[in-house]
């Protein structure tokens, strides 16, 4: 197979698609945010629970859309359970650079190395929107902001 | 015994020859030759076309009906020539009743917004079809935004057919126009234009047909099919960008108020008014696309050049021969099954996203396109996000259905 598409479509990412963590609707939400990508119509939703400190308690999402938008969210929710609201855009920022196939010196080696299978996406510029649609969406939620937007 | 002379069949149209005109379709991506399947949404253009536009800029360019200056004469001698050339591919009847604009959206918005929006009352309606481009669905919205204006929507069939009975029913005292695609862009559907005009006209509604695919694909006849405005866009019909057509009868196009403001729309412009030119010149404010015409002219004299009905016969049976391939996949599901349609092939596939088809197909060389097409409320009518569709042209092969039909299954036993 394809050298890009082999990078692109790893096990991995397939997994997270197939079987997406915290996939569904939180209903002790404190912040929800929504995200489409008019280009291909996908929508995606963020439900968000943050405790006094601003600590991420719970994270879930909703939605349909292409393997890698899906994978992305699943592999983005598992991530920022715990983590404060500082750290999780501190993670989005690395993210967004790990993506475009730029420098990721922000991110910490062990988070570095989890994102790593998402890397492959930078060979496909068409599709990177599909990949950040989730971490728009999750930042619009904390936010309290309008519809996300990628394209 | 006589020997009797075998009759050799010659070949109508043979679309090898005709892949030798479009330089691109010999390049390569990502080291695969090109199957470009994506000409609904742009046609590739043939040397004749691109030839044409170069030798014009070249050597006879200028500025049109301006200058008194030898090259302006012979630029605006081109520019006229087009626009008698569009009039006989159209078969209307007279040249000055072919606007030429910068696309089929702007002919459509050109419509709505000098012939429709001065004639709407709160409460009247425009009647389309749910199959429309959006191309011919925001302009009205706008009349709606702005002048209170309803829409009301034809539905298709399942099998994405428009029965002419439901545009009847559909068209009520309040009616202003009805909008139709000649062809759908996603499911190919040919509609019966013919037959929505007529019922339209017995109750004394004009009709706006959006010919952008149907021209590409089909003899297009107007004052046959009486339509009162056909527009279409140059880049499908293997032209060049930047270019579009509005056909409207002379009287209608007569009656309207101009469009865009500027140079060549005037009579007479004084500090206290200003008198229009008479149409088409009424509705080409601004230096227009005059390389464009020439290229569009060269387009359509390129596949006048061709037998249409081989060409139609050949896009027919490529239709055929993919949907047959595509329907033994039974994890596919085709949206648009009308009998009488055109050479696009939309579908769906179980568990797997039209985007990553497509990034797929497109490692293999195949270009489809994939998404909602700009037809959102005809994705909502058949409750899908988006499909991926396979559109074909002139210059494709059955070869090239192969490659298509093989990476499908590549897409699939990696996703799936």
């Amino acid at each position: 197979m394809d050298q890009g598409l082999r990078e692109l479509y790893q096990e991995v990412i397939l997994d997270h698609s197939r079987h997406p963590r915290r996939f569904g609707a939180l209903q002790e939400a404190t912040h929800t945010g929504e995200g489409y990508n008019p280009l291909c119509g996908d929508r995606v939703k963020i439900y968000l629970a943050l405790d006094a400190e601003n600590r991420i308690q719970d994270i879930a999402f909703e939605g349909k859309g292409c393997a890698i938008s899906q994978a992305s969210a699943s592999m983005m929710t598992d991530m920022l359970v715990g983590r404060t609201v500082e750290q999780a855009e501190q993670l989005m920022s690395g993210f967004l650079h790990l993506v475009k196939g730029e420098d990721t010196n922000g991110l910490a080696p062990e988070d570095r190395e989890q994102l790593e299978v998402m890397g492959g996406i930078s060979e496909f510029p068409m599709r990177v929107k599909c990949a950040t649609l989730p971490w728009h969406t999750m930042k619009s939620a904390l936010e309290g902001g309008e519809t996300a937007k990628t394209e | 015994m006589t020997a009797q002379l075998k009759r050799v069949p010659v070949a109508a149209f043979d679309p090898l020859a005709a892949r030798a005109d479009f330089e691109i379709l010999s390049r390569t991506v990502y080291g695969k030759p090109l199957v470009y399947l994506d000409s609904a949404a742009s046609a590739q253009k043939p040397r004749q076309v691109l030839d044409a536009m170069r030798e014009f800029a070249s050597s006879d360019y200028a500025n049109v009906h301006r200058g008194v200056h030898y090259l302006s004469a012979v630029a605006t001698e081109r520019y006229e020539v087009a626009r008698e050339n569009v009039r006989r591919f159209l078969n209307a009847g007279q040249a000055d009743e072919i606007v030429f604009t910068h696309g089929g959206t702007e002919a459509i918005n050109l419509v709505a917004h000098s012939y429709v929006a001065p004639r709407i009352q709160p409460g009247d309606e425009i009647v389309l079809s749910v199959m429309e481009h959006h191309s011919n669905i925001v302009p009205w919205h706008f009349l709606r935004e702005r002048y209170g204006a309803v829409l009301r929507w034809i539905d298709v069939n399942d099998d994405g057919s428009l029965d002419v009975d439901r545009v009847d029913a559909a068209i009520g005292p309040k009616t202003k126009l009805v909008a139709i695609a000649h062809m759908s862009n996603v499911l190919g559907t040919i509609t019966p234009l013919k037959d929505v005009v007529a019922r339209a006209h017995a109750k004394g509604v004009p009709v706006l047909a959006d010919g952008c695919q149907g021209v590409v694909h089909l003899s297009v006849d107007v004052q046959g099919l009486d339509a009162d405005f056909y527009a279409f866009t140059g880049h499908k019909l293997y032209g060049p960008t930047g270019i579009g057509v509005l056909y409207g009868k002379r009287a209608l196009l007569k009656s309207m108020r101009p469009f865009n403001g500027g140079g060549e729309m005037i009579q007479e412009v004084s500090r206290e008014r200003v008198t229009y030119a008479p149409p088409p010149a009424r509705f080409e404010a601004g230096t227009p696309p005059i390389i464009e015409a020439v290229g569009l002219a060269a387009a359509i004299d390129y596949l006048s050049g061709l037998d249409r009905k081989a060409v139609a016969a050949h896009e027919d049976d490529l239709l055929r021969y993919a949907t047959d391939q595509v329907k033994e996949l039974n994890w596919v599901r085709m949206i648009g099954e009308a009998k009488n349609k055109g050479a696009i092939l939309s579908f769906e596939t179980d568990d797997m996203h039209a985007h990553d088809v497509a990034t797929i197909l497109d490692r293999e060389g195949v270009a489809v396109r994939a998404g909602h097409h700009c037809a959102q409320p005809l994705m909502e009518r058949f409750g899908v996000a988006s499909t991926t569709r396979a559109s074909f042209a002139l210059y494709n092969t059955r070869e090239e259905v192969d490659v298509f039909v093989a990476a499908l299954k590549k897409a699939r036993a990696i996703l799936g």
